[in-house]
Formats: structure tokens, C-alpha cells, sequence
């Protein structure tokens, strides 16, 4: 799984580029993967403000709709127009070609909640060992049967 | 199987409920019956109905006395069809799913509309989830609905009781006039950029065919949309379908198309509208599509609209709907085809403009509206009351009387005539009404 | 130039997976199953020409035979309960009675119009009528409303009485409490009342408990709706303390009946502290599902709602029944004409059939049945919840997840054994949930056959994993691509589009 370097990243699995006042926003490729096939974006206009911790928009896999949190507040200054047609650019290329939205930041204080890719990584691999722990207490227990 | 289980009785399995509830809980009702003993308590209770075999019926009102080919029930009667579920598992429900995709087609060739769903409840609750879509669409600031009150006043009273609970939306009734239409002057003048929809009837309770062509314009100017309501939808055989006249909800009533009457339900409500407005509709949608071996196959789609994924964000709160029904019309209206769904309407139309064209002449009845119908007309009595016993004493039902939805026109009757009225049951009840 | 294409084949094929041709894609111009004569008089000379259209382009052109072909083909490609086993969780699929579909097409009930004159239909308002006094009988409780059309409108109209009710006691209020195990109508519902919900967790023991709902319980819940027995099969154990928890706040209880199968002879919902429930009459009173509905939702209330209820209410005087149409504090319709009659008129079929005594063996049945399957299983399959179940049971695919093979894959090769799949990933509190109801009309025999399935897949998982995770095989399509279907909807056949193999 890639943790690109030179990008920030939130607890709810969206991605942050920032250059200059100006944050693009993603999801990552571990979010996209435990969404599955991806046939909708809801994505807002721009001018709408979005709010730090909200949902700015929706993304759709057949079976389940997820909310997407604005990582850092502010303006959208832009929304990537090749999602609507083809909505799996997000599983192709999460990290660049399925960028959803530009934002112009209200407060630069917004970034210091945010992970690098290195505690980034180190919360997948949390979640992940979470779900394996479950799986290990059960193996244990179909050897106690067996 | 108790063994099975560990226990040695079924009592057991039941335990954990709490005694006080347990006590209580005795069915008080009648023994079990044979068969043979229900079918005849049934066929009593069912004798005592007057039933349009055995009556004449000049009743329409939303609910239409139509021929069914015995095809359809043949099909329907398969429970192959009938005791399957939702086909939420498609590799064993292709059946109803392309028969469902096969409605929906149907469907928009007939009201000229993009995309159809699977079907409502009936033609009240569609009109009602028309609104609902609506206020989906439009902007937060468009909350006024203008209804006609020439909607059929069932479907008026389901769209009120639907949107009483939601705060924002102001519902307003705009009046016809003497042609029996929407009075299209009165609709413009009320209009504004706070229209959310303007909804009527295509044809109206009346049966009225009204001018579409003045109220879209209208509402397209003010941006407002344009729900239309069918409640006979057998009329899209002959006459210019919501689409054309640029309708952006088009709603109705199945039950005219192969659905026998059985006192107003089991119907179907028929739902279509534009294309870019999809993901807004309310209830299923089946979608074509390919398995892993590139067959062509159909299932259930778009379905985080609906319920059982987005919950309280659902486009509504649909599960269970019509489906049997939709199928019954799927058959009919592959049976009647392109030029038997004409060939029906143009027999309703003359059979009725007959009917009417003879009442007139004969008997004391007066005409109330001047606009075009195509089955139904409504006429006007001198002596309503007596008109009804004496057509009652010939078991004949002439008509729907329509002073308990609208006062003023207490002493109207609303007859439809189809084609299963023949030629000597109008001269009858002609006869019965007399001069 | 459309391409012709006929039912059958013109060259032998031994793929069993051939697609059925679409209706519109068969028959032949100036083609129709209808005869009748044209009318003299050409009435439709009287309608201005503006308001007439072209013949419709696209509609099919068939003959009655090829009609009767494809939809008894078409028909062929579904599983029902008539040909397998229907295990689906929370649905109810039991034996869907023939009595009941000969009796619903007596003309007396199916050729009458619901705007005739009242007095002409007295059998069909007395079966109403009574239809009302055994629904009432059976759930404990007061008063009832037959209009809704399914469980779902039957939510929407109780809650729209608990409004009304609450409404005219000075406040509506504005949140309904929802257990995470909640069916989503319920949510749904709520929503189109106008209320917000508000979630409460179940315990790990998979209900819900008095001091959890106290914790959220105030003066601007309107409502809880529960399920009882729940999504999970279990009894509800804290209901009545539950209740007296909203209660004293001045909230209302509301029952989601879906699961009544179980409760029959066993606990009645009027003892429980609820104040208005539905009933779904496809599924514990045996209406056929369909392929998707008609259904009925009925709506029983305590006394403190029956002003509220839908009109027309049905009375009956002296010996003759009426229709009360003057309720001034009813809530309205929330349908037109009586509901869907034609499915009422079965579910009084049925219970007339049954009796009293046979409705409570028909629990007392089911939930042997499921208990039965529920101990075959637990061995091969992890089990949700070690509480006892009722009608009901829940598994989940953990067992399995370590070969890879998923709930999903479980239920798809359940196809290939002829079997429909029980209800998957639902309640979604349960990972990977596979919930069985296998109701009181299956033999032992039955659900031997479907216990054995269940075990060969389980040891297919461990030995050759990819023929549970490659199913269906044996069905008229193989799995089928939703997400394409999802992402660039086909939603009706258009003749302008080139086939799509």
C-alpha cells in the first residue's frame, strides 16, 4: 500500500496536498479499497464553503454510501469534472488523477490535526491488526474444538 | 427434532419470555376450517357485492372497469412469479427483473418520459412522492406546491397528509374553471420565483383533458416543475403523452391496464420523470447489465437511494411495492401492443362521446363542463337522488356522485363509459334516467 | 431497421445460460394479441387535434402465443417459494395458500368498484370489518387501520399518529429512537415525518436495554420503534421496562411487526407497553410476495390514538356497515380507496383457515424449525448470538473468512444447491450476517437438505475455496456486474442502442 510523502492525512482516510493556502483533497487508496468499486461521487460547487470534520460530499460503492470529511476548512476553488463520468479514476488513482476537491484554507491551523504518511501508515496497519486479532481468537478457538 | 435441538418440548423454546406475557397470549378466534368450508363463507361474503358482471357499471373516479385479456392472469398466476421475493439476489430472479425492465421501458414509451422506476403503491402515494422528489430538486427557497383541486380529491388528500409533517412546504389548491380544466389565469397569476411544483390531473378527476401546453409554459417561466397525474392512463393510448407537452414528473394509476378493479387495490402507481434527475427518484430501479461470462442480465440498481442502504437519507422509505401488478400491466400492454392500445382507447372515446351525446338528448341530464374528454363526463341532474334509486331498482350505477368532494357541484354525477359498457346497457340506462 | 429475433434458437446450443430476447427486440410490424372492431362513430374527431398523438414508437408488436412464451420463459429464470426453499431472514416466506388466490378472483371481490354505493357492498366492507376484529384480536391490541399498503407505509402512518397525538398535546416533538438493528424503513419513515433520529447501540448480547434508552429518553423523543422479537431473532427481554422508561417522559412505543411470526400463542404486542404497531400481512398472514409486492401494512393502535386514524373508518350498525368519513382529528389518507383489498381478502382467507389454534402452531412450528437449524449449524458456522432464537437465526461467515470465502460467496453457491440464499449483511450489526427463517410450512426433510448444503459448502470453503468464490455456476446468469450497472444506469431498452454483448 503507498503512503505518498508529501501529503497529509486524517483519521477518517482523506488526503490533503497543500500548496501554498491552497489544499486538494482525496481519499486515500486504503479507503478506496474497503469501499470496493466505486460508481458515484457526490461532490459540492464551487464557492460552497466547506467546514473542518464535515462531510463535503458522498462517494457511492453498490452497496454503501460513505461520507467524505473536509480534513481542513475553507472555499472550493475547484472540483475535479472527470469524476461524474467516471467515478473510478478514485480507484485507479487515488492520490493524483482521483483528486475530488481544491480548497482555499480559512485557517492554517486546520493542518496540525492532521497525520503524516508515516503515522498514517502506522494507523492502517493498526486497523488492520485489529481485524486480524479478531480472526486469531476464532483460529484458537477452531483448534480447541478440532 | 426436539432431540435434535435438547429440549423435550416446544414450550421450552419459549421459556425466556416473561410469564405475564405468556399467560396472556391465547388467539381468541373461531377453529380452523376445511377447505371446502372457507370457499363457501368466502363465496357468501362475496355474493353480497354488486359486482359489474352482474351490474351495469358506469363507474371511473380512478379506478376503470376494463376488459383483461385471460393471458394476464394466466402469467400472473404462476408463482414462479408470485411467490418469489425481491429479487435482491439477480442470478435467480431474471425473471421478474427483465419483465420489471420491460415495464419500465413501457412506461416511458407511453407517457414520452426518459426513465421510469418499478412501480409505487398507487397513483395517490405517487403523486405525494413526486412532491417529496421535488423538494429534493428545487432550491431551499422553493417551497410552494399549487395543486389543482381538479386532481382527484383522494390523490389530494394523500399529498396533504404526506407533506403535513414537513414544516417547510406551504401546499395550495388552485380552482378549475368552466370548462372543467385548471384555471390556467388564476395558476399564472400565482406563480413565483417560490413555486416549487404545480401538480394536475391528465386527464383531471373530471376527466377533463387539460391544456398542458399554457401551464408548462408557465411554470417553465417561473421554474417551477410540472408533476403530471394520470389516473387512466389507458388515455396515453390516443392522446399526446406528459412528455411531450414537456412534463418534468409524470405519475399515475396502473390499474386500468390489466388490473382487475378489486374495490380499488391491488393497483400500482407508475412514476417517471427526466433522466438527470435519477438519482432523486423514490423507489427501485432495475438496471441491464453482464455477468462474468458477458451474458446480458438485470438487476437492482442505484440502490444506495433507497431505504435498506441510505436509511433516514433515503430518497423514501419504500420496500415492498406493486410488483405482481406491474407484471399483470407488462403482459397487458405486450398483449394490446402499438395498435391495440390505440384500437382500446378509440373505442372508449366513442363509446362515451355516444353515451354522453345520447343522455343529452334523451334525458334531463344537462352538460356541466365544456372541455374535451376521453371516458368520463360529468353531467348535471335535476333530482340527483331520485335519478340514483331509479337506476339503483335496475341495478344500474350510473355514475359517481361528486357532492362529497365538491359542494357546489352537488347535484353532478361523473360517467365513465368504456368499452365494456355495450350499446343496449347505454340505451338501458338511458331508459332508467328517462326524460 | 430492427433486428428480429424469435423466441427460441436457430442453431442447438448446449450453453444453458442463453438470455431470453427482450420483448421489444421480437415480432413483426402491424402485430397485436387483440381484436376488436372498429366503432362506427370515430369519437376521437371530437378531441382537438393538438391533444392527439402519433402511434407509439418502440411499443411491441406480438402475437398472443409469443406473449405467453416469453413470460412463461421468463418465468422459469426465478427461484420461488413453489420450487425451493426460501430461508430469507425477516421476510417470512412461508407456503403461500392456492384457496386464497381462488377466493381473492371471485367476481364478488374482484369486480367491484370501491365508488359504488356502500349498501351494494356490504360483503366486501363486512370482510373488512372483520378482517379488522381478528388483526386486533391477535396483536392485544384497540383499533386498526387497514389502508396502508406495506410494512413501510404502515411506519409512516403510525408515526404520523404519534405526531398528530403528540401535536395536539402541545408539542410534536422532534427526535424518534432507532436501535442499531433497525430494519431501514425505520429511519426512513421517521425522516419523512419530519422527525431526526437517534441511534442506540444493542448490547453484546444483541438487544436493546432500559438504561441504555433512558440515557437518550427526553421530552423531545417522540417515539421509539422496535422490533420485537428483533432483526437478531431474539426476544426483546427488556420491552416492557422499555416502554415505562418513554412512557413516563411522555413518549409513545412503536412496534415494527414484521417479525410477528413468532409471536403468536407466544406474547402479544398490546401487553407489551405498545402503543401502535403494523403488521405485515405478506409475511406472517401468507399473501405472496410477488417478486416484490403487492403487500398490506396494517396499523394497530391503543385507544389514546384511535382518533387519529386514517379515514374512511369502518362501522358497523345494527347489521349493516358504514363508512365514517367525518373523523375530525384523523390524520387524513395516506392512500386512495380501502388499500389493497385484493390482499386483504387473502390474509382473511388465511386466518379463517388457521383458526386461533392453527396460528399459534404455526409459531410454535417456526420456531422449532429455526431452533432446529440453528443447532445443525453451529458446529460449521460461527453464531452470532448464543442467546436462544425465536423464529429466526443469525450466523456469520468468521469461520470461513480465513479461506477467503465471504457471506456473499456462501450465498451464491447456496444457488447452485437450489436452495435461495437466507437474508446476508443485514442486520449490519452483525458482520457478515446470514440470517435464516425458514418458517413452519418446511419438513423435516427440507431442512435436513439445507442443513447438508450448508455443511458441503462450509467444507468446500476449507478444500476448493474458488468454486464457492467463482458462484453461482449452475444458474441462468452468473454473477452480475452491479457496479457497471451502478455507474452508467440502463434503466429501459432503447432502439437506437446497439446490443450490448
Amino acid at each position: 500500500m503507498e503512503f505518498p510523502e508529501g501529503l497529509k492525512y486524517s483519521k477518517e482516510h482523506e488526503w490533503v496536498l497543500v500548496e501554498g493556502n491552497t489544499a486538494t483533497i482525496g481519499i486515500t487508496e486504503f479507503a478506496q479499497e474497503e469501499l470496493g468499486d466505486i460508481v458515484y461521487v457526490e461532490l459540492p460547487e464551487v464557492g460552497e464553503k466547506v467546514v473542518k470534520d464535515d462531510p463535503f460530499g458522498a462517494v457511492e460503492s453498490v452497496k454503501a454510501v460513505s461520507d467524505v470529511y473536509a480534513p481542513v476548512g475553507g472555499t472550493v476553488l475547484e472540483v475535479n469534472d472527470v469524476l461524474p463520468d467516471n467515478p473510478e479514476t478514485i480507484n485507479d488513482d487515488p492520490y493524483g488523477d482521483g483528486w475530488m476537491i481544491r480548497v482555499e484554507m480559512t485557517d492554517e491551523d486546520d493542518l496540525k490535526d492532521l497525520m503524516t504518511a508515516e503515522e498514517y501508515a502506522e494507523y492502517v496497519e493498526q486497523q488492520k491488526e485489529d481485524e486480524d486479532d479478531e480472526e486469531e481468537e476464532d483460529e484458537d478457538e477452531d483448534e480447541e474444538k478440532e | 427434532m426436539l432431540r435434535a435441538i435438547g429440549i423435550d418440548s416446544i414450550e421450552e423454546l419459549y421459556r425466556h419470555i416473561p410469564e405475564t406475557l405468556r399467560n396472556r397470549a391465547k388467539i381468541d378466534l373461531p377453529e380452523g376450517l376445511t377447505e371446502l368450508a372457507v370457499r363457501r363463507r368466502l363465496a357468501e361474503l362475496a355474493s353480497s357485492n354488486a359486482t359489474a358482471s352482474d351490474w351495469s357499471f358506469f363507474l371511473g373516479g380512478g379506478i376503470y372497469h376494463h376488459f383483461v385479456p385471460s393471458a394476464v392472469d394466466a402469467i400472473i398466476s404462476r408463482s414462479e412469479f408470485s411467490t418469489s421475493y425481491t429479487p435482491y439476489q439477480p442470478e435467480v430472479s431474471q425473471g421478474t427483473l427483465q419483465a420489471l425492465f420491460e415495464y419500465q421501458t413501457l412506461i416511458c414509451q407511453l407517457t414520452g418520459m426518459e426513465i421510469s422506476n418499478a412501480g409505487v403503491y398507487d397513483g395517490a402515494s405517487a403523486a405525494a412522492e413526486a412532491v417529496l422528489m421535488s423538494r429534493r430538486i428545487q432550491p431551499t427557497n422553493r417551497r410552494r406546491v399549487l395543486m389543482s383541486r381538479a386532481l382527484h380529491p383522494h390523490y389530494r388528500a394523500v399529498i396533504a397528509t404526506y407533506l403535513r409533517n414537513l414544516d417547510d412546504v406551504r401546499l395550495e389548491e388552485v380552482s378549475f374553471d368552466g370548462s372543467g380544466a385548471t384555471d390556467v389565469a388564476e395558476l399564472t397569476g400565482r406563480l413565483d420565483d417560490q413555486s416549487m411544483c404545480v401538480i394536475v390531473g391528465y386527464p383531471n378527476f373530471f376527466g377533463i383533458i387539460e391544456d398542458l401546453a399554457p401551464i408548462q409554459t408557465a411554470c417553465a417561466k417561473h421554474g417551477a416543475q410540472l408533476v403530471t397525474v394520470t389516473p387512466e392512463p389507458l388515455t396515453l393510448g390516443l392522446l399526446k403523452p406528459p412528455g411531450q407537452w414537456g412534463a418534468d414528473i409524470a405519475v399515475g394509476e396502473g390499474q386500468s391496464l390489466g388490473v382487475p378493479m378489486t374495490l380499488g387495490g391491488p393497483g400500482f402507481g407508475f412514476f417517471a420523470c427526466q433522466k438527470k434527475f435519477v438519482r432523486s427518484m423514490p423507489g427501485r430501479l432495475v438496471g441491464e447489465t453482464v455477468d462474468t461470462e458477458g451474458h446480458r442480465g438485470f438487476v437492482l440498481t442505484l440502490a444506495t437511494r433507497e431505504q435498506h442502504i441510505r436509511r433516514e437519507k433515503a430518497t423514501s422509505n419504500i420496500c415492498t411495492s406493486q410488483t405482481l401488478c406491474t407484471l399483470a400491466s407488462t403482459v397487458f400492454m405486450s398483449l394490446l401492443g402499438k395498435s391495440g392500445i390505440r384500437r382500446l382507447a378509440e373505442v372508449n372515446v366513442s363509446r362515451a362521446h355516444h353515451a354522453r351525446d345520447r343522455l343529452l338528448s334523451e334525458t334531463e341530464l344537462e352538460s356541466c363542463f365544456s372541455g374535451p374528454f376521453f371516458n368520463e363526463f360529468v353531467l348535471r341532474a335535476r333530482n340527483l337522488e331520485s335519478l340514483l334509486r331509479h337506476c339503483a331498482a335496475a341495478r344500474i350505477v350510473p355514475g359517481v356522485s361528486l357532492g362529497q368532494w365538491y359542494p357546489e357541484l352537488d347535484d353532478c354525477l361523473l360517467v365513465c363509459v368504456t368499452e365494456m359498457n355495450e350499446r343496449e346497457e347505454i340505451e338501458r340506462l338511458v331508459g332508467a334516467i328517462g326524460g | 431497421m430492427r433486428e428480429r429475433r424469435s423466441n427460441g434458437l436457430s442453431e442447438p446450443s448446449a450453453d444453458k445460460h442463453q438470455s431470453e430476447a427482450i420483448l421489444f427486440e421480437s415480432g413483426s410490424p402491424g402485430r397485436s394479441a387483440f381484436y376488436w372492431p372498429v366503432e362506427s362513430e370515430k369519437g376521437q374527431t371530437r378531441i382537438p387535434k393538438t391533444f392527439l398523438r402519433e402511434d407509439i414508437p418502440g411499443f411491441p408488436e406480438l402475437g398472443e402465443l409469443e406473449v405467453l412464451r416469453h413470460f412463461t420463459r421468463l418465468s422459469q429464470r426465478n427461484f420461488a417459494i413453489e420450487t425451493q426453499f426460501y430461508p430469507l431472514g425477516s421476510c417470512t416466506m412461508k407456503y403461500n395458500p392456492k384457496v386464497n388466490e381462488l377466493v381473492a378472483r371471485l367476481p364478488g371481490f374482484a369486480q367491484i368498484h370501491p365508488l359504488a354505493p356502500v349498501e351494494f357492498l356490504q360483503g366486501a366492507i363486512k370482510l373488512l370489518y372483520e378482517l379488522e376484529r381478528m388483526l386486533i384480536e391477535i396483536s392485544g391490541m384497540d383499533f386498526i387501520s387497514l389502508q396502508p399498503s406495506a410494512g413501510a407505509q404502515g411506519e409512516l402512518t403510525g408515526l404520523m399518529l404519534i405526531r398528530a397525538c403528540l401535536t395536539e398535546k402541545g408539542n410534536p416533538r422532534t427526535k424518534i429512537i432507532v436501535p442499531d438493528t433497525a430494519h431501514g424503513t425505520n429511519p426512513a419513515s421517521s425522516t419523512l415525518c419530519g422527525y431526526d433520529v437517534v441511534q442506540v447501540s444493542s448490547t453484546a448480547r444483541g438487544m436493546i436495554d432500559a438504561a441504555t434508552v433512558a440515557t437518550e429518553m427526553d421530552e423531545e423523543v417522540a417515539a421509539i420503534m422496535i422490533t420485537n422479537p428483533n432483526t437478531l431473532g431474539l426476544f426483546e427481554k427488556d420491552i416492557e421496562a422499555i416502554a415505562a422508561v418513554v412512557h413516563a417522559k411522555g413518549g409513545l412505543v412503536y412496534l415494527d411487526g414484521a417479525n410477528l411470526n413468532a409471536l403468536m400463542g407466544v406474547a402479544k404486542p398490546g401487553h407489551m407497553g405498545v402503543d401502535v404497531l403494523h403488521m405485515n400481512l405478506h409475511k406472517t398472514f401468507s399473501t405472496p410476495h410477488g417478486g416484490g409486492g403487492p403487500g398490506a401494512g396494517p396499523v394497530a393502535v391503543k385507544e389514546s390514538l384511535s382518533e387519529y386514524l386514517p379515514v374512511p373508518r369502518i362501522v358497523k350498525q345494527e347489521d349493516k356497515f358504514k363508512l365514517l368519513e367525518d373523523c375530525p382529528k384523523s390524520i387524513g389518507r395516506v392512500r386512495s380507496f380501502f388499500g389493497n383489498f385484493g390482499v386483504l381478502v387473502r390474509a382473511y382467507t388465511y386466518i379463517t383457515s388457521l383458526g386461533g389454534e392453527g396460528l399459534e402452531e404455526s409459531s410454535r412450528m417456526a420456531l422449532l424449525n429455526a431452533n432446529y437449524i440453528r443447532k445443525n449449524l453451529e458446529k460449521a458456522y460461527q453464531i452470532a448470538y448464543s442467546e436462544p432464537c425465536m423464529h429466526e437465526c443469525i450466523f456469520t461467515d468468521r469461520l470461513q473468512h480465513k479461506y477467503g470465502v465471504s457471506t456473499l460467496d456462501i450465498a451464491k453457491r447456496l444457488l447452485d444447491y437450489g436452495f435461495h440464499p437466507p437474508t446476508i449483511y443485514f442486520p449490519l450489526v452483525v458482520s457478515g450476517a446470514l440470517m435464516i427463517e425458514p418458517t413452519e410450512t418446511e419438513t423435516p426433510e427440507t431442512l435436513d437438505a439445507f442443513v447438508d448444503a450448508m455443511h458441503s459448502i462450509a467444507q468446500e470453503a476449507k478444500e476448493n475455496p474458488d468454486i464457492v468464490k467463482t458462484a453461482p455456476h449452475s444458474t441462468p446468469v452468473r454473477r452480475l456486474d452491479e457496479a457497471r450497472a451502478a455507474r452508467k444506469p440502463i434503466l429501459r431498452w432503447d432502439p437506437t442502442r446497439v446490443g450490448v454483448e
